[in-house]
């Protein structure tokens, strides 16, 4: 069987103003039929980029591509009609029913009449939207929409099959579901499948990865090999009497050690490539540390992360730590800086968040986890004070900020889920604007644009437009932004959606560092990896509350005699499919 | 709290100059309106295509077609030789009229006898009927006259000499443009204004300009003043092309335009701000735009006179702000009117704008929206 799809040097580059980007640069690679692999890469590696020019959407500048044994030079038509792409954001037409969609996709690809029906009836079970065909599709939850999306390449199984980025936003449920439906069409349809992602979870589970930084390849291996690139190396650290978190910002500028992230419970190390890692040295340092008992380290397995960051931290000279961010708060405020009793949110019948109760202390770092449609932005908006609360009470800093005056605002930094600064404004625009809306004085502002633009490392692109920059600054920016201020207290909605691993290590690192300073950070998040940073965590569902504790609490409630230490992720899936049983999708 | 007002008014700025497109369509299409208004709506009728039919061989006729060919509104397009030949003329539109000279045409004049001549017009298009038939009609009456006086009958008992006020000349650019400042300045304003919210929730920066200390009411102002200085800005560029281009006579006192000016902006803004608040959308709030432009525009009096209007509908009028500023740019332009004897004109304006910002702000307030 020869490959479905072969790169010889491929080149695509974009003019700039500034300069011309090489985007993809001499790519050669040729896929393994009937399997899946993946294609990772930081933000901005040329991903995109490459999935585009493989579908003809993009002509390269240089090189040869061969698809299903035709030439993109000369039958560039015959691949894209002969291929499935799913771009990032699919196009369905939200004003159309789900039925209506395959309809159109199904005239679109000339599927015959009569063999559409059972098609239509293998789909929709297999996407668990057989109850949903009369609903418009724009008002489907973010993982369902992706669904259809997939069903509606779908419609006449596709040779090769390319996604880009499929399961970005979609909630762990609905990705595990994403990934039962690729599976299952390359069992039964033999189909090849490329698939580029910011999950790594997801990439290790492929049968091969590509691994893509500045427009090339860096290698092209089985998840299991890459990982043996870093035995050794990894480490696990254990301690009591001190949150992980702190001791994290502890090991951050030991050259002896490339990466240190939170585990499950515990702090995972990878050591410096060059260096040999001084396991004595580190120990004894901190056990200088105040309360701190019981100090470990373990060899570890190898994760598919770590390849990814070690290899990226190598190959990124210009990446330098974070500062450590300075800020200054108000010690007066009382202990409990947010307080929710009997929160409620009705959208005409429907109820979106059913009387929660919560509270948050003080520099603490709050975690808010939920499927799509939980309830977790809804009640995100009324703490900010975006939507009034149908019922119950809530209080932010001693205000509730709906009917509080605009000074109390002034206490709080948002970050929305969505980029939301102004695309056509440059970057010191921007955060020039923000200053000045808080009000800060003259010399103040331009104190706090000199910082931000150090800190996030965003002085090469003050003059870009804020819509032109790569996904991983809009975030930093988004959060720069957040932060001209100084609040008290943060709110992050799902600040991590889409950006690479590294970008997300970086934003921890932040956070944590926020949170060391007294500010309180409440933060929305689908990585339930990244529960691991919070101090304490609630999962919501369908407008409830299912759990609320440490992580440790958390992870305890889905202990089970078969499953001795489960993840946050295995205890997110457990609450989830205890509330709801789950569809039966596999059938 | 000024600073922060001022510091969105600056965003809103640079939002709409540093896109290419939204800069060129500030500046292109308002200069192309009022060329194309300019020069193509007008009332008065030129090169009016003619066909004559002439049985008559006298000196008469031939006087009388000499004087509409001389004319700049004619232009005699062909001689008919038969009766037969007049339908298809009209009837394809090769001509707007045919006149036709009897056989005796000249014959009965010198005897003092009177001569009908036959006009046969196409009616379909009854305004432009109607002028070519007055051009006609006055092209006659100084024939009459200059006939009556070279051949020594008895000159005729009275004549009408009109004299038109204001706008001596008839020219009907001088009732056209004045008009279009108020048309492209309303244009302009309210496209900027009503896609200003729209714009920022459709992206999703709204929230984040929401959770700043900014109070719903300097949110308005922010909004608001670029929208009234661009409308400025482009209604003196109007003003300066209607005057040194067009050559309008700008005889009263600009102040008093520009007060005028002022308010209809106001109540502009308040208008474009209130559609953009009520859209989720940016396709919403151009919608919303276009539903008030094209009422606002047929009940101003740009193009029909208010007073022809059903009494229900000219009611109605009292509600388009664009009516109040075409009374006050004509005012000014060809009848030199200042402060006093606009202000009737002045007040409905405040009226409108004060109103629809109030509404704005309280659509802001709750935010439910």
């Amino acid at each position: 069987m020869t490959s479905p799809l072969q790169l010889k040097s491929v080149s695509k580059s974009f003019a700039s103003k500034e300069r011309p980007i090489l985007a993809v640069d001499n790519v050669s690679f040729t896929l393994t039929p009937g399997k899946v692999t993946g294609l990772i890469g930081p933000d901005a590696s040329g991903k995109t980029t490459l999935m585009r020019v493989m579908t003809n959407l993009l002509i390269a500048d240089s090189g040869h591509i061969q698809v299903l044994g035709l030439d993109m030079a000369t039958q560039g038509h015959a691949i894209q009609s002969s291929l499935g792409y799913m771009p990032q954001s699919f196009g369905l037409y939200e004003d159309l029913t789900v039925q209506e969609n395959l309809d159109l996709y199904a005239n679109l690809q000339s599927v015959p009449l009569e063999e559409r029906p059972k098609r239509y009836k293998i789909l929709l079970e297999m996407t668990g939207l057989q109850a949903f065909t009369q609903r418009l599709s724009g008002q489907l939850s973010g993982g369902m929409k992706q669904k259809l999306g997939l069903a509606c390449i779908l419609i006449r199984p596709p040779s090769l099959l390319l996604l880009d980025e499929p399961t970005v936003g979609v909630d762990p449920v609905s990705r595990r579901e994403l990934w039962q439906i690729i599976y299952r069409q390359v069992a039964d349809e033999g189909m090849t499948v490329l698939v580029s992602t910011t999950y790594l979870d997801e990439a290790e589970r492929c049968y091969e990865v590509l691994l893509m930084h500045e427009g090339k390849i860096l290698g092209q291996h089985k998840p299991a090999d890459f990982n043996k690139t870093l035995t050794g190396r990894t480490f696990r650290l254990e301690a009591k009497g001190i949150l992980y978190r702190q001791l994290l910002t502890q090991l951050e500028y030991r050259s002896d050690i490339l990466d240190a992230s939170l585990g499950e419970d515990n702090i995972h190390l990878i050591s410096a490539a060059d260096t040999p890692f001084d396991q004595a040295a580190l120990l004894s340092d901190l056990r200088l540390l105040k309360h701190v008992t019981d100090l470990r380290i373990t060899p570890a397995p190898a994760q598919f992360e770590d390849v990814f960051i070690a290899t990226l931290k190598a190959q990124t000279t210009t990446l330098s730590p974070p500062k450590k961010i300075k800020t200054v708060i108000n010690k007066t405020s009382p202990e409990d800086v947010i307080k929710v009793v009997k929160l409620e949110r009705r959208f005409g019948d429907f109820v979106a968040v059913k009387g929660i109760s919560f509270s948050v202390r003080r520099g603490e770092i709050f975690g808010l986890l939920g499927a799509n449609g939980a309830g977790k932005s809804t009640t995100f908006r009324m703490l900010c004070g975006l939507l009034p609360a149908s019922s119950g009470s809530l209080s932010v800093a001693g205000h509730d900020l709906r009917t509080a005056s605009a000074t109390a605002r002034r206490n709080i930094g948002y970050m929305a889920q969505k980029f939301s600064l102004y695309t056509n404004l440059s970057v010191s625009q921007n955060l020039r604007f923000f200053a000045k809306a808080y009000g800060l004085s003259k010399s103040r502002q331009a104190e706090r644009i000199q910082w931000a633009l150090t800190t996030f490392e965003l002085t090469d692109y003050q003059n870009s437009n804020a819509g032109e920059l790569p996904l991983g600054f809009k975030q930093r920016l988004s959060f720069a932004a957040a932060l001209m201020h100084e609040p008290d207290i943060l709110f992050l909605d799902e600040p991590t959606s889409g950006i690479d691993p590294l970008a997300r290590q970086e934003f921890w690192q932040r956070t944590n560092a926020l949170a060391e300073t007294g500010i309180t950070v409440m933060v929305t998040t689908h990585f339930m990896q990244e529960a691991n940073y919070c101090d304490r965590l609630m999962i919501m569902a369908e407008g409830q509350v299912l759990a609320a504790g440490t992580p440790n609490e958390i992870r305890q409630l889905a202990t089970t005699d078969n499953q001795a230490m489960p993840s946050i992720e295995d205890a997110f899936i457990h609450l989830i499919e205890e509330h709801t049983p789950p569809q039966d999708i596999t059938s | 709290m000024l600073q922060a007002i001022w510091a969105l008014s600056i965003k809103e700025f640079l939002a709409l100059l540093r896109d290419k497109r939204s800069r060129a369509v500030l500046i292109g299409p308002p200069l192309l309106q009022l060329l194309v208004f300019g020069y193509a709506a007008t009332f008065n009728l030129n090169h009016i295509s003619v066909a004559i039919y002439n049985e008559d061989q006298g000196e008469a006729s031939r006087q009388f077609i000499s004087q509409i060919e001389g004319s700049p509104n004619f232009n005699i397009i062909q001689y008919v030789s038969k009766n037969s030949d007049i339908a298809p003329i009209i009837n394809n539109k090769e001509a707007l009229m045919l006149i036709h000279f009897g056989p005796n045409f000249s014959t009965n004049l010198q005897k003092n006898i009177t001569a009908p001549l036959q006009v046969i017009l196409d009616g379909r298009n009854s305004n432009t009927t109607m002028i070519s038939l007055n051009y006609i009609r006055s092209i006659l009456f100084t024939f009459n006259q200059k006939w009556a006086s070279e051949h020594g009958s008895k000159s005729l008992p009275s004549t009408l000499q009109p004299r038109t006020w204001y706008n001596e000349n008839k020219q009907s650019s001088w009732f056209i443009i004045p008009g279009i400042i108020g048309l492209i300045t309303l244009i302009v304003t309210l496209t900027i204004t009503a896609l200003s919210v729209a714009r920022e929730r459709e992206e999703g920066t709204f929230d984040q300009l929401l959770v700043t200390p900014l109070t719903p009411l300097q949110i308005l102002i922010g909004k608001a003043l670029p929208g009234i200085i661009i409308g400025l800005v482009e209604a003196t560029v109007i003003i300066i092309f209607a005057a040194y281009w067009f050559d309008i006579p700008l005889r009263g006192n600009i102040g008093a335009l520009y007060l005028g000016l002022l308010l209809f902006l106001l109540s502009a803004v308040g208008i474009g701000l209130m559609i953009s608040t009520i859209s989720t959308t940016q396709q919403q709030a151009i919608l919303g735009t276009f539903i008030f432009m094209v009422p606002a525009v047929l009940l101003s009096g740009y193009a029909t006179p208010i007073e022809n209007m059903p009494e229900i509908i000219q009611w109605l009028t009292y509600l388009d702000p664009l009516r109040y500023l075409l009374i006050i740019t004509r005012g000014v332009f060809l009848e030199g009117d200042s402060y006093t004897l606009l202000f009737p004109q002045y007040w409905p304006m405040l009226i409108i704008g004060i109103t629809t910002l109030a509404t704005t702000g309280w659509l802001f307030q709750k935010r439910v929206v």
